[in-house]
């Protein structure tokens, strides 16, 4: 089969591989008809992301048909149409039970690794490091999907695989991401970068009640998205460098209510503290840019809250923890408990109440041109926002 | 790196600047946490020392100690450990255990580079649901003792599994490699069984990311 693989920093290549195959009972094989491109895949192919091999096959956001399924998946059986979490989870364990299922105790192979670097393992994931699992990801004609009778998730043939794909990540993380925010009526929302997970947290934060949102980017064409679309308000910080006072002066000097860092650890910017850590990074010193982190958490409102999508995978520098402190700021993070949230999504995307198609820019990409997809999508070239690909093309 | 930082050109400015000065924060940094760490017991080679742990004649030997949370109760976890022959499916390095009687069994392991090391074994203390303790009898080629113990955890949470275990290779028996190498890899290889275990029993199958059942294990 043709799947997309990790060669090394900024080489992907579209390679024949093999064609995985069931090996525990929980497991199914899925024939994937969309496959997107994430935003954090980005930061697998500019190589800032630990334990890539040569090889792995890249991808977290997929969708098909079962076509195998293991013994002792009973709730799936071959024909289904289905819609894949990124992360992997049993089902069965701690936190599992506590819906918390991007923890999950027990889908992470290599979770010795995680353990030395960050104390304890959370779930594994789809093409995403050997850190995260060494799983073979969705972006490839067939995927072995581990524990997927919790995991597969079944869709109604009524909805096209666009209005449906996003369940798998970026409308789950942008829904989990503004309900951090823990929204009350009248609040103001800002939004560090409006790619896909900020457009769509844009649209689940006034659907959860926000007065007003604020998208902050550089692009034009995103920006514009998230005014047009998003009915947000919206900042280019190339133009108004001094982020932190705009908001100030556009909040009647209050600062946003919560604040969601959509942007992660690759945060572009033109200030000091950004040179900095591009410096610190070229020298090996840290793994990660925390410059949209620092002026989310300097612009919150005292006692508001801070709502981290955006994947940061190391240390971070540099980060005005006193000022959090002496704000008494709120910080939520982590990857998504995308298992919590398809049910309930589904049920507004069915009744027409969100529709993520918005984000897409490039549908139907063939897989095979998986490697200008890649960079287009990275030089954000011909305004693109999301590309849906074809694994069959 | 060579810093040919000019006097008069502030911190502030100079990107390359700061880096040096981050270099030598993290040079501190590091040799502080390896001096810590040296006076931290649980870093020392030697291990802990516990009261209830198993130990071979006058403290000899390795000592491994480790916890695991199961989602499971006492008297399950404890059924399945108790079912002997059947432990090689969850730990790695064990090639078969047959049970003689009821207090005897016999254990063929992996060692380094393909060898085979076996041992007798005699269970000194049985209580269902609760604890499981062994020693190996004379003419080991690893002298080892252990025990399991099954304690119901607070709130709903399980089962903590504690695993104690000391062993040493009788002189000459391997050589010195082998020994150093079961130093190195006890520790990871029970904690690598506990998590097996902690998977079989809370989702009835072992985690493996390999794509075909050729590639898995």
């Amino acid at each position: 089969m043709r799947a997309v693989c990790w060669h090394g920093p900024r080489d992907v290549r579209v390679d024949e591989v093999p064609e995985p195959e069931l090996i525990n009972p929980r497991d199914a094989i899925v024939r994937v008809s969309s496959t997107a491109i994430c935003g954090s895949d980005l930061h697998l192919f500019n190589g800032v992301v630990p334990t890539m091999e040569s090889g792995d096959v890249l991808g977290h956001e997929f969708m098909g048909e079962v076509v195998a399924v293991g013994s002792g998946c009973r709730t799936l059986s071959a024909g289904d149409r289905v819609v894949v979490p990124f992360a992997i989870a049993c089902g069965d364990c701690f936190y599992c039970r506590e819906r918390l299922t991007s923890l999950c105790d027990n889908s992470n192979p290599n979770a010795s690794m995680a353990e030395a670097l960050y104390g304890f393992s959370a779930a594994g994931l789809f093409g995403y490091s050997h850190l995260y699992g060494g799983y073979a990801g969705g972006q490839a004609q067939y995927v072995r999907v581990p524990f997927a009778d919790v995991g597969a998730f079944k869709v109604p043939a009524s909805l096209r695989d666009e209005q449906v794909l996003f369940l798998s990540d970026v409308l789950p993380t942008a829904y989990m991401a503004a309900e951090n925010c823990g929204i009350r009526p009248g609040d103001v929302v800002a939004v560090w970068g409006a790619g896909p997970v900020g457009l769509l947290a844009i649209e689940c934060a006034y659907r959860l009640g926000a007065d007003r949102v604020i998208a902050i980017d550089r692009w034009p064409a995103r920006l514009r998205l998230a005014e047009s679309h998003g009915k947000a308000e919206t900042l280019d910080y190339e133009e108004l460098p001094d982020v932190v006072e705009e908001l100030k002066q556009r909040t009647g000097g209050r600062g946003p209510d919560a604040c969601i860092d959509a942007v992660g650890t690759e945060a572009h910017g033109t200030t000091l503290d950004a040179l900095y850590d591009r410096a610190r990074l070229a020298v090996r010193l840290g793994t990660d840019r925390s410059h949209v982190l620092r002026q989310a958490i300097q612009a919150c409102r005292k006692g508001g809250t801070v709502s981290i999508p955006g994947v940061y995978g190391g240390l971070l520098d540099k980060v005005p923890i006193g000022a959090a402190f002496a704000k008494g700021l709120t910080l939520r993070m982590g990857q998504t408990h995308v298992h919590r949230y398809m049910a309930p999504l589904l049920a507004q995307i069915e009744a027409g109440r969100i529709d993520p198609t918005f984000i897409i820019t490039h549908d139907r990409w063939p897989m095979s041109a998986a490697p200008e997809a890649y960079r287009m999508f990275r030089d954000k070239a011909d305004d693109c926002v999301k590309v849906v690909m074809d694994p069959s093309r | 790196m060579r810093h040919r930082s000019p006097r008069h050109r502030s911190l502030k400015s100079d990107p390359k600047a700061w880096a040096a000065t981050g270099a030598l924060t993290v040079v501190a940094v590091a040799a502080g946490a390896a001096w810590v760490a040296s006076r931290n017991p649980r870093w020392r080679h030697d291990g802990r020392r516990r009261s209830d742990m198993p130990t071979l004649a006058a403290g000899r030997g390795a000592r491994v100690e480790r916890t695991v949370t199961i989602l499971r109760s006492p008297e399950e976890l404890y059924a399945r450990w108790r079912d002997l022959a059947r432990l090689p499916e969850l730990m790695a390095h064990l090639e078969s255990v047959t049970p003689i009687d009821e207090k005897r069994s016999r254990w063929v392991a992996r060692g380094p580079g393909g060898t085979r090391v076996a041992w007798e074994a005699e269970i000194t203390a049985d209580e269902p649901g609760r604890l499981i303790a062994w020693r190996s009898v004379e003419g080991a080629d690893i002298e080892n003792a252990g025990s399991v113990r099954f304690t119901e955890a607070p709130g709903g949470r399980g089962t903590e599994v504690k695993v104690l275990l000391s062993y040493e290779l009788p002189a000459g028996r391997l050589g010195e490699a082998a020994l150093s190498w079961l130093w190195e890899s006890g520790d990871q290889e029970v904690r690598e069984d506990l998590r097996r275990f902690k998977q079989q029993m809370e989702t009835g199958e072992i985690a493996t990311a390999a794509p075909r059942p050729a590639e898995a294990r």
